[in-house]
């Protein structure tokens, strides 16, 4: 049962990750690549890591591909304005992936199958567990991911922060002293609304 | 094990039918709230008190002329209202709606699955909710219906952290994922077991859950995916006919399934205080309960339709400061007050 559920979700993720990559259209693109997420959850499930599939789900088809949606929605790819590759970068990017591909085949080869044990204790994937694992084994690297998801954040703020008092500045010179008052209207009107 | 099995499936399609029908009466609560509060009568027509009129616009629904249009991406159109359908019936599976009833010595529960990640499932189904409108928003092809399921897309992305945020905080408390331990956390009577509903400890985290749920489910005041005034319909201008109907349906049955998680973590589940001390045979304590915890979700669904017809809408500008500047700091706060309280406690 659980071979047969493992066959038919590894299809239909290798189905769907082709998928992505042969469709024309962006958007089916991104749809394609939630299902393959999807499966990979499910992948999760069999393994009874109950709560990485959930996470799984949660933060890559939930909140980065609905990132990815909505920039693609915005920006309004379609196949009359994306601009035309030419033969050299394509050669070039088959040969790049063709060897992340070797890499990976090396890489399977090597490991060996009998270092890992599922049967061994069927709780290994749920919660508590795996928070022990987190916070006592590993809580150095844990900690240490953090401050890089922290580092990425405040880069995103600055970034932020030095494009809006650009478009300030526009603004300023566009209009003069006119948006210096606008803007000072918009302020007592967040004051009034507070 | 077949009767378990039987007995599931009899609690599948029983709460199937249930969050149908009372998604069905909720659009009937919602006129009639609506009349009471702006001091009219509200739909009387069809039946008596106008009982018949969700079945009488039903059938309108049915009835009326599907139109897809033709620069639409059909196969999309199809699929945006039945994957808002389909996650919105889903999410209830967790929920626990009741004790345990023992027939025959067999007992048996009144959950259809006791997950132990059972509140992330619901977060996990929630946050798939969003692509059922961004889906038909988009395969729409209409510049209104984009502006809809781009809104919809940054509102739920937003209010899903301060959420998951206020979540945290309770979760420390109880220690567990589990809908069903949680539930079992809050009741007792009076003597060694006196728990109270976490409310009483999570006040906060209540209310930044309560604003959220509000924004999750698209309801006033965060309807701005639908707004009328700006957006003509908003996600679903394009839709006609039943599609539009469950698009409607779906917004209904997530108010519903909210309202439940929301007496769930915070008001008890299917506690009822001092049940206990009666001395009641545990199956009507049972029914009792599942009766209490429907009268509870009744409560916060005639909550979400008060608010709706008190608040005017609010700005975009103001849902995201709302969301970023308030909400999540606050939530921020609520769980290293929480941490802090516990280790002092200890």
């Amino acid at each position: 049962m659980t071979l047969y559920a493992f066959y038919f979700i590894s299809f239909l993720a290798v189905l769907s990750a082709l998928m992505v990559v042969f469709s024309r259209n962006p958007i089916h693109s991104v749809l394609y690549l939630v299902i393959t997420f999807f499966c990979v959850a499910c992948h999760y499930l069999l393994l009874n890591a109950q709560f990485l599939a959930a996470v799984h789900v949660i933060v890559y088809a939930g909140a980065i591909m609905v990132l990815f949606l909505y920039v693609i929605m915005l920006l309004n790819l379609n196949k009359d304005d994306e601009s035309q590759k030419s033969n050299l970068w394509k050669a070039g990017a088959v040969i790049t992936s063709g060897l992340l591909l070797v890499v990976f085949v090396g890489a399977l080869r090597g490991a060996e199958a009998e270092s890992v044990s599922f049967a061994s204790s069927n709780n290994t994937g749920l919660v508590k567990n795996l928070g022990r694992l987190l916070f006592n084994e590993f809580l150095l690297p844990f900690e240490i991911v953090s401050i890089l998801l922290l580092a990425a954040m405040v880069g995103a703020v600055m970034l932020g922060k030095t494009h809006m008092k650009r478009a300030k500045e526009i603004a300023h010179e566009k209009n003069g002293r006119g948006s210096v008052a606008s803007a000072r209207g918009i302020g007592n009107i967040k004051e009034l609304t507070k | 094990m077949s009767e378990v099995l039987t007995f599931k499936l009899i609690l599948v399609f029983s709460i199937f039918g249930v969050t149908l029908l009372i998604a069905m009466y909720s659009t009937y609560l919602e006129r009639k709230v609506a009349a009471f509060i702006q001091d009219r009568v509200g739909p009387d027509r069809a039946g008596p008190f106008g009982l018949l009129q969700p079945l009488a616009d039903g059938v309108k629904m049915f009835m009326k002329e599907e139109i897809i249009p033709n620069v639409s991406n059909k196969f999309l159109f199809i699929v945006g209202p039945c994957v808002a359908m389909l996650t919105a019936i889903m999410a209830g599976v967790v929920i626990p709606w009741g004790g345990t009833l023992t027939i025959n010595g067999t007992q048996y529960n009144l959950q259809i699955a006791d997950l132990n990640i059972g509140i992330l499932y619901i977060f996990g189904v929630v946050s798939i909710g969003v692509y059922g409108i961004m889906i038909g928003g988009w395969a729409s092809n209409n510049k209104f219906s984009l502006l809809g399921a781009i809104r919809a897309s940054a509102q739920m992305i937003s209010y899903e952290l301060a959420m998951g945020l206020s979540i945290i905080a309770l979760i420390m408390i109880t220690g567990t994922l589990s809908l069903q331990e949680i539930a079992a956390q809050q009741g007792g009577g009076v003597g060694s077991d006196w728990n109270m509903w976490n409310i009483v400890y999570q006040p906060i985290g209540f209310m930044i859950f309560i604003i959220c749920a509000f924004a999750e489910c698209n309801r006033m005041p965060f309807d701005l995916p639908e707004t009328e005034t700006e957006l003509v319909g908003g996600y679903h201008t394009e839709y006609s006919s039943m599609k539009l109907g469950f698009y409607l349906f779906a917004e209904y049955i997530n108010m519903f399934t909210s309202s439940a998680v929301m007496a769930t973590l915070y008001f008890g589940g299917y506690n009822i205080p001092f049940i206990n001390d009666l001395g009641l045979d545990p199956n009507v304590a049972t029914i009792l309960g599942t009766v209490f915890f429907f009268m509870k979700i009744g409560f916060f669904i005639f909550f979400f339709m008060w608010i709706r017809w008190t608040l005017p809408r609010f700005r975009y500008d103001q849902l995201m400061n709302l969301g970023w500047k308030i909400l999540i700091p606050l939530a921020i706060a609520n769980v290293a007050v929480t941490g802090l309280v516990m280790i002092l406690m200890d």
